[in-house]
């Protein structure tokens, strides 16, 4: 009965958001990439340097109150590239500066970020006990 | 004395009538269909302060200066309060009123609370008690959204099913009295859970505890839905709006012809990004002072029956995968002194 | 002229699709936004251990390392080249070595943006 009376997200309208935002946000990402290359930035560390240009803007926008403006017709579109992480680290921040600098900012700046880091890291030792085990590194 | 009437419902035996109240909201709710009936629109909703919890008790405070302005009253005149609102501790509420002076008793019924509010108040009116008392709550989009979901900033995504709390706040004074809108009866809500567990589908979660105060009234007062011109529930939303009205069908109980939804009413869900419509404890009381008790004074609306839901849970229950227990008190509001009964 | 507008493309229609995976997500699941940058960075990790990853990442470059995926996948490469160098310790040493540089970024710029601005309203 709540299932039939409430609506599905409307699906036409959310993927090609998605798509498009998302798709948009890689673009500028690859254009930085060639612009590091292109300023003499060592090839290796390109994506890197490109992937925290994109975290610096995303932090920027959360604090200009633009992002959540944006992900509200992107959706995932800008939830999953490193602009998702980047808002995330820097949402809580903002929002609970008025509990101060330490207990407020410093410690829910990892309220949606932290499980990321947490099971990212968590995955990774797991493959790194897996390789190093079985000895395919 | 009220008379107790069947299990939970309470008819006033003096004339109590509501002298007067008031009604405050912020820049959504100015821009929503009952703009023009709020004391006070303030479009900057921090009301001035420096954190979302002092906007909130900052509107607490305007509210209830206001509906004491309107009532030609001063804050040495009310007798006690009740209040509540969304926040941990009912912060917004305790920190709004510190410097009124008015004995408070402080609410919790999540966004039923100002039908809690005004059934108490009545009820220590109607017994003589006390001359004079208020009920007041107060909601804010900021606070709640921190409180129970993400930081402002966090561009998450709101399903269609979820609600929009309203920045918001209503007071109102009750008192003996020969005016309208008059307070007839009030019915008490038990806690109801039907398993819904969506933090973002309130609206259902709610309607069981509508459902089972509204039947619960019926049976008391041996009444109809026909008899009263308007049942507004607070904020069910679109979609709970429509399992209350299922619910009650299937007990041969039909309430769609006057069924409305404060949080229906207070947002213009075409224009206004609101999803399902408005919820919050200030959604309720805002529509009931900027809409329906003018509309009770002036004979518009003749029977209203007043119903606002609360969603009990809290992030904690939310976490721990416990599904949302609601709970409906119901306030009956009439324009004459007498009849149906 | 015309391979710099290819790899443009590849970028935007690869990281399009993988974010169209994660509306899909938001869309048919009850997961939270949370929960699903868990679960893009944890399947980077798993699907660059697999060795699945690296060519989509040669095949589309910015399209491949923006998303979360492309995140889990430092994480794995950092802890590959950890343990061919270190041995045991590179399980320990790996994973926040590669993913150093996007962190230390949130964080700090998460840290300058709350000294600089205020949170707002949302319409």
């Amino acid at each position: 009965m709540v299932k039939k009376a409430s609506p599905p997200s409307k699906i036409a309208a959310t993927l090609p958001g998605a798509f498009l935002i998302g798709g948009l946000i890689c673009l500028l990402g690859q254009t930085l990439i060639d612009g590091y290359a292109a300023l003499g930035v060592e090839q290796k560390f390109c994506p890197v340097a490109a992937s925290c240009t994109l975290v610096a803007l995303a932090a920027l926008l959360t604090g200009l109150n633009v992002f959540d403006n944006i992900a509200k017709y992107a959706g995932a579109g800008t939830l999953v590239p490193i602009t998702g992480f980047a808002n995330a680290v820097a949402a809580p921040a903002l929002e609970f500066k008025t509990e101060g600098m330490v207990l407020g900012v410093g410690a829910k700046m990892f309220l949606i970020a932290g499980p990321v880091i947490v099971y990212g890291v968590a995955a990774g030792v797991l493959y790194g006990l897996i390789i190093w085990l079985f000895g395919l590194y | 004395m009220a008379k107790k009437q069947g299990k939970q419902t309470y008819l006033m035996q003096q004339c109590l009538t509501v002298r007067a109240w008031a009604a405050v909201g912020s820049k959504k709710e100015g821009q929503g269909p009952l703009a023009s009936g709020f004391d006070l629109i303030e479009p900057d909703s921090t009301f001035g302060q420096d954190s979302w919890e002092k906007a909130e008790s900052r509107m607490v405070s305007l509210t209830v200066a206001k509906a004491l302005s309107n009532a030609a009253l001063t804050y040495e005149d009310i007798d006690c309060i009740f209040a509540g609102d969304l926040l941990n501790q009912c912060v917004g509420t305790t920190f709004g009123l510190r410097d009124s002076g008015i004995p408070l008793f402080g609410l919790y019924g999540a966004c039923s609370t100002m039908a809690e509010g005004m059934l108490l108040a009545s009820l220590l009116v109607d017994s003589q008690t006390v001359r004079r008392a208020m009920a007041v709550t107060s909601s804010h989009f900021c606070t709640a959204e921190r409180q129970y979901r993400f930081p402002l900033e966090y561009g998450s995504v709101r399903p269609p099913s979820a609600q929009w709390t309203a920045t918001a706040s209503g007071a109102v004074v009750l008192e003996e009295g020969n005016q309208p809108p008059y307070l007839r009866a009030a019915a008490v809500g038990t806690v109801e859970d039907l398993g819904v567990t969506d933090q973002n589908n309130m609206g259902a979660a709610m309607a069981p505890a509508a459902a089972a105060t509204l039947r619960r009234f019926f049976a008391d007062t041996n009444t109809s839905p026909e008899q009263f011109d308007l049942i507004a529930t607070g904020d069910l939303g679109a979609i709970g709006s429509q399992l209350l009205v299922e619910l009650l069908q299937r007990d041969g109980i039909d309430i769609k012809s006057r069924h409305t939804d404060c949080g229906l009413l207070i947002y213009d869900r075409q224009k206004q990004d609101v999803h399902s419509g408005g919820s919050g404890c200030g959604c309720s009381a805002s529509v009931l002072g900027s809409y329906l008790l003018p509309s009770l004074r002036d004979g518009k609306i003749r029977n209203l029956l007043f119903m606002p839901t609360g969603a009990l849970l809290s992030p904690t229950t939310v976490q721990q995968k416990e599904s949302i227990p609601g709970i409906a008190h119901l306030v009956w509001l009439s324009h004459e002194k007498e009849g149906i009964l | 002229m015309s391979a710099i507008f290819l790899s443009y493309l590849k970028a935007f229609v690869v990281g399009g699709l993988i974010c169209l995976v994660g509306q899909l997500l938001i869309d048919f699941t009850k997961l939270t936004p949370a929960r699903i940058l868990v679960a893009f960075v944890v399947a980077g990790v798993f699907l660059s251990g697999l060795g699945l990853y690296q060519p989509l990442i040669d095949f589309a470059g910015a399209g491949a390392t923006v998303p979360l995926t492309g995140f889990g996948a430092t994480i794995a490469r950092g802890v590959r080249d950890a343990v061919r160098e270190y041995g045991f310790m590179g399980i320990l040493l790996g994973p926040l070595t590669a993913s150093a540089a996007g962190i230390t970024a949130a964080m700090i710029a998460g840290l300058i943006v709350s000294l600089v601005f205020k949170s707002g309203d949302k319409s």
